[in-house]
C-alpha cells in the first residue's frame, strides 16, 4: 500500500519531466515546417509591394518568427480561449454569439479552422465572424458573405481617434479588407473595451474549466456529505480526511474570529469561495490539462469581489452605516470634508483589492512558469540551436518544477487571504456597537 | 531605451509595499518568538495586515497598466 501511495506522488513529477520535452520537441517540429512553407506568401506579398497596407496581411503563424516572443507567448497562454487544448489535443467548444439586428449564432469553434501552434486564430470566418488574437470579432461590412469563408489573413492597424491610439483589426479577403468589430465588454472602457453591438456568450476555455471544478466539488462534496451520514461516528475515510481538517481550519481559524457570534450563517460562503478559489488554482497548474487560467481572469475574481462586497452591504448593520457615514466622536467638518469621503471610498477599494490580489498573484504565477519554459525556446532561437535548446531545458525544468511548487502554495495563499478578508469585512459590517 | 514612465511608479510601489510586509513579517516573528503560544493569532493578523498593504501595490500595478 506505501509503495503504491509513493507511486502516485511520482506520476504528476514524471509527467512534468517528460511533459515538457515532448511540448519542446512538437514546437522545434512546428516552427521547421513553417521555415519551409510560407515561401509562396512572400511572393504574394512582393508582388502587393506598392499597396502598403495589403502588405501586413497575414495569418500570425505564417510568419516565420526571426526571434521569440516571450511576452506575446506568455499573455497568449494566460488568455481566454475558444479552443480547449489538452496535451497535443485541441477540442473545439461551442461559440454562443448574439448580434444586434442579426439575432443568435450558435457552431462550433471549429468553424474557424484554426491550427494548433496558432490556435488564435482561425483561417476562415464562419457567418460573418472571425477569430483573430484568441477573440471571436464580428465582420460588419453586410458585404461579407456569410458561411464558411477562408480568408486570406489578419491586419492590425494603429488608428488614432479623439486622441487614443487604438488598434483596429481587418480581416483580408479577396483582396479588400473588413474590419473587425471586438466583443462587448463590461469594462466601462477601462482596457480599451466597451459596450458594441455583438455580444459573445461562448462556452470558453474558462468556461469549461470552472463548469469541470464546480461539477467536482459538487460531486466530492455530496459524497462526503453521504458519508458524514452513512459513517456516523467513524474515523473519516478517504477524500473526507482530506477535507476535514481544511473545513475545521476555515470554521476555526477565519470563521469563528472574524465573524462572531454570528459565524454560522456565513460559514457556507466562506467555504464555496474557498473551495472554488482553491479548486481553480490548484486546476489551473496543471500543466498538460488546458492549463486554465480562471482565477487569473480579471472577470472571475471580479464576480467573487462582487459577491462579497454585496454579502457585506446587505448584512452591514446600522453600526457599520454609521461608522461609514457619520463616525461618532469627531468633529463635523473633519467628517465631511475627509472621514466620510475616505470611508465611501473604502467601502469600494475593498473588494476592488480582493479582486486584483487573486487576479495579480495567479496571474503573476502563470506568466514566470511560462516565462521560464520560455527559456528553452529563447536559447534554442526557436528550434534552430538544439544544443540551446537542451541547455535551456536543463535549467528550465528544475526552476518550473520550483516555480510550480511555490505557486502550489500561493494557491492555498491566496484562497485563504481571499476568505480571511470577506471573513474580517463581513465581520465588520456586522459587529455591534461596544462603546 | 522604451517603456512607460508608469512602470518606474509601479516599481517604486512594490519597494513601499515590499518595506511595508517587511516590518510586518519580521515583527511577527519577533511576537512568535516571544510567544510561541499565541502563533496562530499573530499568523492570522499577519497575514491579513500583509494583504492589505499588498493591496496598495495591486492599485499602483492597475494604475501603471491604465495610464500608459
Amino acid at each position: 500500500m506505501k509503495e503504491l501511495r509513493s507511486l502516485i506522488a511520482i506520476i504528476p513529477a514524471l509527467l512534468l519531466v517528460v511533459g515538457f520535452p515532448v511540448m519542446l520537441v512538437a514546437q522545434n517540429h512546428d516552427t521547421q515546417a513553417h521555415s519551409t512553407h510560407p515561401v509562396t506568401e512572400g511572393t504574394h506579398h512582393e508582388a502587393d509591394h506598392a499597396d502598403n497596407e495589403h502588405h501586413t496581411c497575414h495569418f500570425h503563424a505564417d510568419v516565420h518568427a526571426t526571434e521569440y516572443d516571450a511576452t506575446g507567448t506568455a499573455f497568449h497562454h494566460i488568455a481566454d480561449a475558444n479552443v480547449y487544448s489538452i496535451g497535443s489535443y485541441n477540442f473545439p467548444l461551442p461559440c454562443i454569439l448574439y448580434t444586434k439586428g442579426h439575432g443568435w449564432d450558435f457552431f462550433s469553434s471549429s468553424n474557424f479552422n484554426f491550427d494548433f501552434f496558432g490556435h488564435g486564430e482561425g483561417r476562415q470566418a464562419f457567418n460573418q465572424y472571425a477569430l483573430d488574437a484568441g477573440v471571436v470579432k464580428r465582420i460588419e461590412d453586410p458585404a461579407f458573405p456569410s458561411g464558411a469563408v477562408a480568408l486570406d489573413g489578419f491586419m492590425h492597424i494603429e488608428e488614432t481617434m479623439d486622441g487614443e491610439t487604438k488598434e483596429i483589426a481587418y480581416a483580408c479577403y479577396n483582396g479588400a479588407h473588413y474590419k473587425l468589430l471586438p466583443q462587448s465588454t463590461a469594462d466601462a472602457g477601462l482596457f480599451g473595451g466597451g459596450i458594441t453591438s455583438f455580444y459573445d456568450f461562448s462556452l470558453t476555455k474558462n468556461v469549461v474549466s470552472m463548469l469541470l471544478i464546480s461539477l467536482l466539488l459538487a460531486w466530492g462534496f455530496f459524497s462526503i456529505a453521504k458519508a458524514y451520514k452513512t459513517r456516523d461516528n467513524m474515523a473519516p475515510k478517504g477524500l473526507q480526511s482530506f477535507i476535514e481538517p481544511i473545513f475545521l481550519f476555515v470554521q476555526d481559524e477565519v470563521a469563528k474570529p472574524f465573524l462572531g457570534p454570528k459565524w454560522e450563517k456565513f460559514l457556507p460562503l466562506l467555504l464555496s469561495l474557498f473551495f472554488f478559489i482553491l479548486g481553480l488554482n490548484l486546476f489551473g497548474q496543471i500543466p498538460i490539462f488546458g492549463g486554465s487560467n480562471v482565477t487569473g481572469n480579471l472577470a472571475v475574481t471580479a464576480v467573487l469581489a462582487i459577491i462579497t462586497f454585496v454579502v457585506v452591504t446587505i448584512n452591514g448593520n446600522k453600526n457599520y452605516w454609521s461608522h461609514i457615514l457619520w463616525m461618532p466622536g469627531v468633529p463635523p467638518i473633519i467628517k465631511i470634508l475627509i472621514l466620510t469621503p475616505v470611508e465611501i471610498l473604502g467601502m469600494f477599494i475593498k473588494p476592488f483589492t480582493l479582486m486584483l490580489r487573486l487576479f495579480a498573484n495567479i496571474t503573476a504565477g502563470h506568466i514566470v512558469v511560462l516565462s521560464i519554459v520560455g527559456l528553452i525556446f529563447m536559447f534554442g532561437k526557436l528550434g534552430e540551436s538544439t544544443t540551446g535548446a537542451i541547455t535551456g531545458a536543463v535549467v528550465a525544468v528544475p526552476l518550473t518544477m520550483f516555480i510550480l511548487a511555490i505557486e502550489l502554495l500561493v494557491a492555498f495563499i491566496q484562497a485563504y487571504v481571499f476568505i480571511l478578508l470577506t471573513a474580517s469585512y463581513i465581520g465588520a459590517a456586522t459587529e455591534e456597537a461596544h462603546h | 531605451m522604451t517603456g512607460s514612465i508608469a512602470a518606474i511608479g509601479m516599481g517604486l510601489a512594490a519597494i513601499g509595499a515590499g518595506i511595508g510586509v517587511g516590518a510586518i513579517g519580521g515583527r511577527a516573528m519577533d511576537a512568535i518568538a516571544r510567544q510561541p503560544e499565541a502563533l496562530k493569532d499573530i499568523q492570522a493578523n499577519m497575514i491579513l495586515t500583509a494583504a492589505l498593504v499588498e493591496g496598495a501595490a495591486l492599485i499602483a500595478i492597475i494604475m501603471a497598466f491604465l495610464v500608459k
